[in-house]
């Protein structure tokens, strides 16, 4: 809807899925008088406009809604408070000085600038050569997200007989999908040995259609020369090397791989954005700005996350932030401490944050934790010496994420520590 | 003759494997579930299981060839592959507003299929 583009904008967010949306509004909404989302997609929404089943926004509006209808209330929330956007647009570039190169559809190549920038350009899955599956190289063998878009979106299916690798969610979502379209899915097969999406969507994906899973269970090699005709599944053992004698021959026209996803951050990286090697995202504050002053980042591309809710929710406070940081309100001298991850927890968001944040609002850190824990666990945060916060959970599992929220009564303790070492450990 | 099995109980994402002894529709005895919901949720799948459905129909002249739905209620699991196949016989025109009823009632069960995003017309 930016017919009339100016070459300077306020706040300028590259990416309109969620967070990219909620950005925008919540920069427009703390005063910034010209903000542009950007999007190589025909449509605003992200991925959430192939994710048509249910279970989006249970944490925010206390209802299951559909991906899409999710995605629309943004849409209309952003086109009420006035952002501007430019769709088919290709952001092929971004400077430390926030200088943005772009080429699309109605402007064909574009210089555009901006006082803050807003990364929301989300992830895309792992595929076949990220996990080295031997064999040949036939047609047939998708990433799950690729088969969504098809399915639900442009309408193809691209199989009769599937089986599914990776026991996450868009894999089992998406053996539900296909059942439903006629087509037969003769297995999903899952290597590490418990389930790696929602148990809620093991029973309404794969229990309800008889869908079997096999955990510890991976494929050996792809069969087939045109298109793929089966492939070898096999058992690994707790050093992920194959059982001999377990190889079973399944036959299928499609592999899907629902094998992890990866925050898409090579515009960040051109920019001088420093990322976490265990995220895959950009090292953030609590405002998520990252270390390029001036570029902030918002839902998938810091980090993949399980409910799209708290994806919204970041992105609001990026698109603050972002809007504060245009308009030169900001901590021009923050004295960060950083967040690290103890015990049992892979990593932390954000990796630093600023004390004089909790005058003002609360923080929350999130985390995943290295196994599934499933007893009750005590969160808990700590400044080498003692404890500042604790918050109990009824379990902890590596495919959902936990975390625990700083409030102001924390502030003191907060700017006497010299880290926050976060820890999930048995109650 | 009383049955063993195990159920997971899905109400809420803690996800409670549950051990539930029944004679067909009745529940003599459940364990493992944490919380008194657990119970609910076995009755509940043993006599009248429902579950939310979510598919795509066809559209003439959209943005798109389809256009995403869903039921507004749950529906009777065992009826679900009836209710995919009257969707699957639709067809609708552009433009298409989020919420619109693509379908009356199909089951006669008292739930409507919406649509779930705008589709505009090209
Ligand atoms: C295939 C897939 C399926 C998923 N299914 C589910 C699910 O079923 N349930 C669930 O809870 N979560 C699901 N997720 C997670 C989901 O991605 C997040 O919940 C949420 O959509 C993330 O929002 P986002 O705004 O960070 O990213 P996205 O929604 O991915 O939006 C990123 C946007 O950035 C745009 N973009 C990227 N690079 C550029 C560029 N260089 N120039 C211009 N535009 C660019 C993209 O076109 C896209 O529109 C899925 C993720 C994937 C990848
Ligand atoms: S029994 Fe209670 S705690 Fe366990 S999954 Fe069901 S609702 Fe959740």
């Amino acid at each position: 809807m930016s017919q009339q583009l100016k070459s300077k904008y306020d706040v300028i967010v590259i990416g309109a899925g969620p967070g990219g949306l909620a950005a925008a509004s919540a920069a427009k909404e703390n005063g910034a008088d010209d903000v542009l989302m950007i999007d190589r997609d025909l449509e605003l929404g992200g991925i959430l406009l192939q994710c048509i089943h249910n279970g989006f926004g249970v944490e925010i509006f206390k209802e299951d809604l559909p991906g899409p209808s999710y995605a629309q209330h943004y849409i209309d929330k952003a086109r009420e408070v006035g952002v501007d956007w430019l769709l088919d647009t290709m952001v092929l570039d971004v400077t430390r000085d926030r200088k943005i190169y772009a080429t699309g559809t109605d402007h064909g190549f574009v210089e555009l600038e901006a006082d803050a920038v807003v990364m929301a350009m989300g992830c895309r899955e792992r595929t076949r050569a990220q996990i080295k599956i031997p064999g040949p190289r036939p047609s047939g063998v998708y990433t799950a997200g690729t088969a969504q878009r098809w399915v639900n979106v442009e309408g193809y299916i691209p199989g009769k007989n599937f089986v599914i690798l990776g026991s996450g969610d868009i894999g089992m979502i998406m053996a539900r999908r296909v059942t439903f379209e006629g087509a037969h899915v003769a297995r999903v097969l899952e290597v590490m040995p418990y389930l790696t999406g929602l148990s809620r969507n093991y029973v309404q994906c794969l229990l309800d259609f008889d869908i079997p899973l096999q955990l510890r269970h991976t494929v050996k090699r792809i069969i087939g020369n045109d298109r793929i005709e089966a492939v070898e599944a096999a058992q690994v053992d707790e050093n992920w090397n194959y059982i001999p004698g377990s190889e079973e021959i399944i036959p299928c026209d499609t592999l899907l791989l629902s094998v992890g996803l990866i925050p898409e951050n090579e515009l960040s990286q051109k920019a001088g954005v420093a990322l976490d090697l265990v995220t895959g995202g950009p090292f953030v504050d609590d405002g998520f700005q990252t270390n390029v002053p001036g570029i902030f980042a918002a839902g998938n591309v810091v980090h993949v996350y399980d409910l799209v809710d708290w994806v919204t929710t970041a992105g609001l406070t990026a698109g603050k932030r972002a809007a504060q940081f245009a308009q030169g309100y900001c901590n021009e001298n923050p004295q960060y401490v950083p967040t690290a991850a103890g015990e049992n927890v892979r990593y932390v968001v954000p990796q630093k944050i600023d004390p004089e944040t909790l005058t003002e609002e609360q923080i929350m850190l999130q985390m995943r934790v290295t196994q599934p824990m499933e007893h009750a666990v005590s969160i808990e945060i700590h400044d080498g010496k003692n404890l500042i916060a604790k918050k109990r959970a009824r379990y902890a599992r590596p495919g959902e994420m936990a975390s625990i929220t700083l409030k102001g009564r924390d502030y003191d303790a907060v700017r006497q520590a010299e880290k926050l070492e976060v820890r999930i450990v048995p109650k | 003759m009383p049955v063993t099995e195990k159920m997971i109980c899905i109400t809420c994402p803690m996800g409670c494997t549950l051990e539930v002894t029944h004679e067909g529709e009745t529940l003599l005895n459940v364990e493992g579930n944490t919380c008194p919901r657990g119970e609910k949720y076995v009755k509940e799948e043993l006599t009248d299981p429902r579950r939310m459905v979510a598919t795509t129909v066809k559209v003439k002249g959209g943005l798109h060839p389809l256009v995403p739905v869903y039921t507004q209620a749950p529906v009777p699991k065992p009826r679900i592959f009836e209710l995919l196949a009257k969707i699957r016989q639709a067809e609708i025109e552009a433009p298409v507003e989020i919420n619109q009823v693509v379908l009356e009632d199909p089951l006669g069960e008292g739930v409507n299929v919406i649509a779930s995003r705008d589709l505009p017309e090209v």
